[in-house]
């Protein structure tokens, strides 16, 4: 009687698991929903970017539902994403990113916000064949690996501000520079540095300070009194929000004269509102603008996207949410294209992109990195106390004159 | 020697005077860290996030349209009552156990914390704007933000108004008395609970200051608290509880070795330099007790 009780619950057990694994199989499509999965760092250091990324998310999940949703075999379906809190833990990202697909049966997954959770989810997506379409992880080292299921809508790291450099040149006649550089340990503003060697390397430029930032630092006082010392040409500097804040603090304070600085994460840091004029003159590298003039039919053009997220959510978009609503263009665009939920048919869809958003045209090249889009150049320009960032570069979209040099503390009120 | 700093001296008066500047303020935590160190026997994993806490009370007065630097005045009363209540909540239970338990407690507070600054002032990166303006010196070739010269010397300040009240006041006599031997002070009549509540809370209070003038020196963010308590912690190990001129020695002689790595050695190998600086003299001192311990037997 036991052995045949217990053989039964066996039995039943059997029987749930089975259901519930092929429940879970088809969950990637339930019903009219298209299921999408994504960790995300709604606590953590990284809180404040993870929500900008999951309101780009949310704001394009609602147009595109809002707009017919996504043509599938005749059928229209929509999207819908499963979120989960990675405490903005690399570790933590990983197993998430392994429960969405395991657990809930996600076939199709969104990147996390950074570089390195993007790093730490993309070997999980790899193994079990997963397309990600990810919008915030810009390190050269995530399309070096070979990865055949990632892609990303924005420029890799290493473009940020290479055409920075060029710009120095330019207005240096076409003669070589000396460049200053500082940045931080990590592996984004790592990439950044690669790529000014690069451009350095290019344009015969010389590097005359290359300091690297240790994490921990909040202090760059040595880095400019040599900038100080030996008045190059440009200062480079990367090193996330807290670089950029630190930078100008400190530049303004020590009085450091430099013809032209370049920097990353300046509309993060909301330098201009922070440090105010202080900030004046600062190129800044950004993925998007609002002024841009690409276009879609779901997001108009940036102006418009521009307004509508205001609408929604209170604030400017940052170019974190703007990437992150186009990822889902894109994968509204493979699915279509597809016209299947073969995850291979998806993914061979995706590599195939050739799109315009109004985020920027995007195809993705080898590595999965987006080949068709150009990192812009921004400048603060003060008007009275009020600050704001204006394109200078590429001139295609420049809508104000690179201003330079910047002219000497002494001169300036 | 191709290095920049030996071929321009004013480098090296540069060098020297943001080391030391920064340094004066790094003491003051330190000595913070020292004396509930000495007087408690628990290492503050938290005191780091204390000073950041501090900071931003700073930094909320500065959005409120009040000059940051009265933070130096708010923060440390905001902050003594924090440390106060803490030891009431946590510190109280731990603080006859061993040293490893109260490094556990307070690296929980230490997360609690943080967590708790996230969700509050948000996880971006802060500054508060003091507008002290710069001074040059030597024909502008060494400049020194004012707002620095400002943190060393409110630093001084209080330093030296605590050594005066740590040893003219009851209360400073019962935390010495305290710190010398807790049991022959309850004995003789001390409230070491009120002794140790006290303590705490001087400390958290202390953090403060120094967390309010990080706020127009440096920057804040909720996470950036560790580098400070590891600081501390490393200037403490090299002067010794209780002997605030060694602490504010020790705390100069790191920022100016931390400044002078970075010329010499590089500026990713600045911190990593302290480190070094830090084993090299623990070994120095375990060599030293050895002999002592020969000579002995």
């Amino acid at each position: 009687m036991n052995k045949i009780a217990k053989l039964f619950i066996t039995l039943i057990s059997a029987i749930t698991l089975t259901i519930a694994t092929i429940s879970s199989s088809f969950a990637k499509v339930e019903g009219e929903y298209i299921v999408l999965g994504s960790a995300i760092s709604l606590t953590g250091k990284y809180s404040s970017n993870g929500v900008h990324t999951q309101n780009g998310y949310n704001m394009a999940v609602d147009r595109i539902n809002s707009m017919g949703g996504v043509k599938v075999g005749g059928k229209s379906y929509k999207f819908e994403i499963i979120y989960y809190d990675d405490e903005s833990n690399p570790k933590r990202a990983a197993q998430l990113a392994e429960r969405l697909i395991k657990q809930d049966g996600v076939h199709y997954m969104l990147g996390p916000y950074s570089s390195g959770l993007t790093k730490a989810i993309a070997p999980v997506t790899e193994k079990y064949k997963i397309p990600m379409v990810e919008a915030n992880g810009a390190s050269r080292s995530l399309f070096t690996k070979g990865y055949k299921y990632l892609f990303a809508v924005l420029s890799p790291a290493n473009q940020y501000l290479e055409v920075a450099i060029d710009l120095a040149v330019e207005k240096n006649g076409g003669k070589p520079v000396k460049i200053a550089q500082a940045f931080e340990q990590d592996a984004f503003s790592q990439d950044v540095r690669l790529g000014i060697l690069d451009a350095a390397k290019r344009t015969g430029s010389t590097i005359i300070i290359d300091d690297k930032l240790p994490k921990e630092l909040n202090d760059m006082a040595a880095t400019l009194a040599k900038v100080k010392a030996t008045k190059p040409d440009v200062l480079v500097v990367s090193g996330h929000t807290k670089g950029a804040l630190t930078a100008i603090r400190q530049i303004s304070e020590m009085k450091v004269d430099v013809p032209m600085l370049a920097m990353t994460h300046c509309d993060a840091a909301k330098l201009s509102k922070q440090h105010g004029k202080k900030s004046e003159y600062a190129l800044c590298a950004s993925q998007w603008h609002k002024n841009l003039s690409y276009k879609d039919k779901f997001f108009g053009g940036g102006k418009k996207y521009d307004k509508d997220f205001k609408k929604e959510f209170g604030y400017a978009p940052p170019y974190q949410s703007a990437e992150s609503s186009a990822a889902l263009l894109v994968f509204k665009d493979a699915f279509e294209r597809a016209n299947s939920f073969d995850r291979d048919k998806v993914r061979d869809a995706l590599k195939a992109t050739d799109m315009q958003t109004f985020y920027g045209n995007i195809k993705f090249g080898p590595g999965g990195q987006n080949v068709a889009k150009p990192m812009i150049l921004f400048q603060v320009r003060c008007k009275g106390d009020t600050c704001e960032n204006k394109v200078v570069a590429p001139t295609k979209w420049a809508s104000d004159k690179f201003f330079h040099p910047i002219p000497k503390w002494s001169e300036r009120g | 020697m191709d290095f920049l700093i030996f071929k321009a001296p004013m480098l090296m008066v540069q060098a020297s005077l943001d080391g030391i500047l920064l340094g004066i303020l790094f003491a003051l935590i330190a000595y913070g860290m020292a004396l509930q160190w000495g007087v408690m026997n628990i290492i503050n994993i938290a005191q780091g996030d204390l000073v950041i806490l501090g900071g931003y009370i700073a930094y909320t007065m500065y959005l409120a349209g009040i000059h940051p630097a009265w933070g130096v005045i708010v923060s440390p009363i905001i902050m003594y009552f924090v440390g106060w209540a803490l030891y009431k909540l946590v510190i109280n239970k731990v603080v006859d156990r061993d040293l490893f338990i109260s490094i556990l407690a307070t690296f929980g507070i230490a997360i609690v914390f943080q967590q708790l600054m996230n969700f509050i002032f948000g996880a971006d990166v802060v500054v508060a704007q003091s507008e002290y303006g710069t001074t040059m010196l030597f024909d502008n070739s060494v400049t020194l933000p004012n707002s620095k010269i400002f943190s060393a010397f409110i630093s001084l300040v209080y330093a030296i108004a605590l050594v005066v009240y740590m040893k003219k006041s009851r209360l400073g006599r019962a935390i010495r008395a305290t710190a010398q031997n807790a049991r022959a002070a309850k004995i003789l009549g001390v409230d070491t609970e009120k002794v140790y509540a006290a303590t705490f809370g001087i400390n958290a209070a202390l953090c403060g200051i120094a967390g309010a003038l990080i706020s127009i020196t440096l920057t804040l963010h909720p996470y950036v608290g560790l580098p400070y308590t590891v600081r501390s912690f490393m200037i403490v190990i090299v002067a010794g509880l209780g002997n605030l001129p060694a602490v504010a020695i020790s705390g100069m002689g790191l920022g100016l070795f931390e400044e002078f790595a970075d010329y010499i050695l590089g500026t990713e190998f600045r911190i990593g330099a302290v480190f070094m600086l830090l084993v090299f003299i623990l070994v120095y001192r375990r060599f030293k007790l050895s002999k002592k311990r020969e000579y002995l037997k």
